[in-house]
C-alpha cells in the first residue's frame, strides 16, 4: 500500500465479507428446503430465501469490485483517490440499500425480476452509488497515471453501470422483456464483469510474479478481446427458446462455444506470469486465489458452460440442474475467487500485518474449492437424470425430482462444508494471525 | 507472447474488434425486437395479459418456477402450463384446474415441496391465466421437447 486513501478499500472488503456469509448461509437454508421441503416453508417460502441468495451474491461480488478499484487506482495512477469520503459515502449508501432491499424481500416487497428484484427506487439508488463510484475513481485517473489496467478496469466499471440500466425497461411483451434482460445479466457476467477479472488478475500478476508490466499489459488486451469478441454475440445462447428467431441458435452456439478461449488464455496468463516472473512473493496464498480463479473459471464458466451451451443439446438441457451446477461453479470460479484473491493480498497490507494468516487462508481455499467440486459434481449428475427423465422421456416435473433426492442431499452436504470454508476464509482475513519465526524470516518487503 | 504484436496494436484490435461486434449484436437484436413486435401484433399484449404478468412478477413467480427455461427450477415450467393443463381443447377446463390448484396451495403435504397461498382474487388469477396462455402461444422453436416442461 502506498496512498492512505487506498484504505477506504477496507470497508468494501469487510461489506463484501459479512454479505458472502450471508449468500452461503441463505444458499444452505435453501439446499435444505430442497430435501425437507416442510423446512421453514411458511416462514421463509423459497422464492424469497432465493432472491436473498442470488441477490447477497451480486451485491457482495460488486462491493467488492469496488473495492478491488478502490485498492488498485491509486497505486496504478500513483496518486491520492478523488475523494477518499465520498467513497465512505457511497459504502455507507450502498449498504443500506443492500439491506433495505433484504429486509423488504422478507415483507414480500420486490420487483419479481429475477435477479432485478430490488425495487424501483432501490434500482435507482444503485445508479447514484455507481455514479459517485464512477466519478470518484475517473477523477483520480484522469489526475494521474493511465495504465491499460485502470483503462480496463474503468470500461469494465462504466460498462457494468450502462448495461445495468436496462434493468428499468420492463415492457409488458414477455419476449422484449427476457430479450433485454439479458442485456443486464448476460452482458454482465460474460462481458464486462470478465474485463474487472481480468484486470485485477493483471494488477495481482505484476505485484506478485514481478513480470513486467508491458508483458502483462498486452496480455491484458488479447485476453478480454478475446472475451468480447465471444462474449457479446455469445449473448445469443439465451436467445434459443425466448421467442427469438431461429439464427441465433447459430450465432449462440458458435460464439458461445468460443468464449471458453479468453478463460483458457487466462489459465496459460497466470500460470506463464508465475513461471516467468519467478519470484518467491510471501503472499503465497493470494498467488494460490490468483491460480485458483483463473482454473476454477476455465472450468466452471469454460468447461461447464460448453456442456449446454450447443443449441441441439441445450434444446435438452435449459433449465434443469444443468445449469444449476454451471451456475455455480462459474460464479466461484471467475469472480468470487477473484475478490478473494484481491482480498487476500491487499488486506494484510492495509491492516500492517506482516506476517499473513496464510495457512488458515489456504485450508479456506482448498476446503471451499472441494466443497463447490463436489456441489457441482452433484448438480451435474441431477441434471443429466432430470434431462432425460423430464426432457426425453417426458416424466412429469415432481416425479422427477423425487427421483433427484441422493443428489440434492449430497448437494446439502456440499454446502454445509462450503458454509465452514467461508467462515475459514473470512476468519484468516480478518483475525491477525500469530507471527512465526517461519514467517519472519520468510517475509520480504514486497507490494 | 510474439514480439510482432506490440501492446498498442493488440489495444486497437481491443477497440475496434469490439466496437464491430457490438454493432453486429445490436443490429440482430433490433431485428430480434421487430419479430417480438410481430408476435405482439399476431398475438396482442391484451390489458388482461400485461396485468397476469404483473401478477407473475407480484409473487416472484419467477424465483421457484420457470419460464421458457428460465427460473429457479425449484417448481415446473409454466411457460406450457397452459398446453400441459389442455387449454388448447378446453380452454374453460384448463383456467378452472389452474385456478382450483392455485387456491389449493399450499398443500401441506409431509415431504412434498409448498407453494404459498397468495390470496389472489378471480380478477387476478384470470389474468395470470392469459398471460401464461398468451406466452404459451409464443414460438420457442419447439422448445420445450416434452409438454412435460
Amino acid at each position: 500500500m502506498k496512498y492512505q486513501s487506498q484504505k477506504v478499500a477496507l470497508y468494501y472488503f469487510a461489506g463484501a465479507l459479512a454479505l458472502f456469509v450471508a449468500q452461503v448461509l441463505f444458499g444452505t437454508i435453501l439446499g435444505t428446503i430442497v430435501v425437507m421441503p416442510n423446512f421453514l416453508s411458511d416462514l421463509l417460502p423459497f422464492n424469497i430465501g432465493r432472491m436473498i441468495h442470488t441477490n447477497a451474491l451480486i451485491v457482495w461480488l460488486l462491493m467488492g469490485f469496488f473495492g478491488c478499484a478502490y485498492y488498485l487506482i491509486p497505486e496504478e495512477a500513483e496518486t491520492e483517490l478523488h475523494s477518499p469520503k465520498l467513497a465512505i459515502l457511497q459504502f455507507w449508501l450502498f449498504l443500506f440499500g443492500a439491506a433495505a432491499a433484504v429486509v423488504g424481500y422478507l415483507f414480500k416487497i420486490h420487483e419479481g425480476r429475477e435477479f432485478l428484484e430490488q425495487p424501483l427506487w432501490i434500482k435507482l439508488a444503485i445508479v447514484v452509488v455507481a455514479l459517485m463510484f464512477l466519478y470518484n475513481v475517473t477523477m483520480t485517473v484522469l489526475k494521474g497515471r493511465k495504465t491499460a489496467i485502470t483503462n480496463v478496469l474503468l470500461l469494465g466499471l462504466w460498462g457494468i453501470a450502462v448495461f445495468f440500466l436496462f434493468s428499468l425497461y420492463n415492457p409488458d411483451n414477455l419476449v422484449l422483456d427476457k430479450m433485454f434482460w439479458w442485456w443486464v445479466v448476460h452482458l454482465w457476467v460474460e462481458g464486462v464483469w470478465e474485463l474487472v477479472m481480468a484486470s485485477v488478475l493483471a494488477f495481482l500478476m505484476i505485484k506478485l510474479t514481478g513480470v513486467d508490466r508491458e508483458v502483462v499489459e498486452k496480455w491484458l488486451y488479447v485476453i478480454i478481446s478475446m472475451t468480447l469478441f465471444t462474449g457479446i454475440l455469445g449473448t445469443g445462447h439465451h436467445y434459443y427458446w425466448i421467442g427469438t428467431p431461429g439464427y441465433w441458435q447459430w450465432i449462440g452456439s458458435v460464439f458461445s462455444t468460443l468464449e471458453v478461449l479468453p478463460f483458457f488464455a487466462m489459465v496459460v496468463f497466470t500460470f506463464y506470469m508465475v513461471w516467468k516472473g519467478g519470484r518467491q512473493h510471501p503472499n503465497k496464498a493470494a498467488l494460490l486465489w490468483c491460480l485458483g480463479c483463473a482454473v476454477f473459471a476455465f472450468f466452471g464458466a469454460g468447461v461447464w458452460g460448453f456442456l449446454h451451451t450447443l443449441a441441439p443439446i441445450n434444446y435438452y438441457t435449459h433449465g434443469t440442474q444443468v445449469t444449476a451446477a454451471h451456475g455455480h461453479l462459474a460464479f466461484y470460479g471467475a469472480y468470487v475467487m477473484l475478490n478473494i484473491a484481491m482480498f487476500t493480498y491487499a488486506m494484510p497490507l492495509l491492516l500492517k500485518r506482516e506476517p499473513y494468516n496464510q495457512t488458515l487462508n489456504m485450508w479456506g481455499f482448498w476446503v471451499t474449492s472441494s466443497a463447490v467440486s463436489f456441489m457441482t459434481f452433484a448438480l451435474t449428475f441431477a441434471g443429466v437424470v432430470q434431462t432425460h427423465l423430464q426432457r426425453v422421456l417426458g416424466m412429469n416435473f415432481m416425479e422427477v425430482q423425487d427421483q433427484l433426492g441422493l443428489f440434492y442431499w449430497m448437494r446439502l452436504g456440499a454446502g454445509v462444508v462450503t458454509l465452514i470454508g467461508v467462515l475459514i476464509i473470512v476468519w484468516s482475513l480478518v483475525v491477525p494471525g500469530k507471527a512465526t519465526a517461519a514467517a519472519r524470516t520468510g517475509y520480504q518487503p514486497a507490494e | 507472447m510474439s514480439e510482432t504484436l506490440t501492446k498498442a496494436a493488440a489495444r486497437n484490435i481491443f477497440y475496434g474488434g469490439t466496437a464491430f461486434f457490438f454493432v453486429v449484436f445490436v443490429a440482430l437484436t433490433a431485428h430480434s425486437v421487430t419479430k417480438a413486435n410481430a408476435i405482439a401484433a399476431a398475438n396482442p399484449v391484451t390489458p388482461s395479459v400485461a396485468a397476469g404478468k404483473h401478477v407473475w412478477e407480484k409473487h416472484a413467480c419467477i424465483d421457484c418456477h420457470t419460464l421458457m427455461g428460465e427460473g429457479a427450477y425449484f417448481a415446473p415450467e409454466l411457460g406450457n402450463v397452459w398446453v400441459r393443463y389442455g387449454g388448447r381443447e378446453d380452454a374453460a377446463g384448463a383456467r378452472d384446474a389452474l385456478k382450483a390448484w392455485i387456491q389449493g396451495q399450499p398443500s401441506g403435504i409431509e415431504g412434498r415441496r409448498q407453494m404459498p397461498q397468495f390470496n389472489l382474487s378471480d380478477q387476478e388469477i384470470d389474468n395470470l391465466a392469459d398471460f401464461l396462455k398468451w406466452t404459451s402461444e409464443v414460438d420457442t422453436q419447439n422448445w420445450p421437447p416434452k409438454v412435460s416442461g
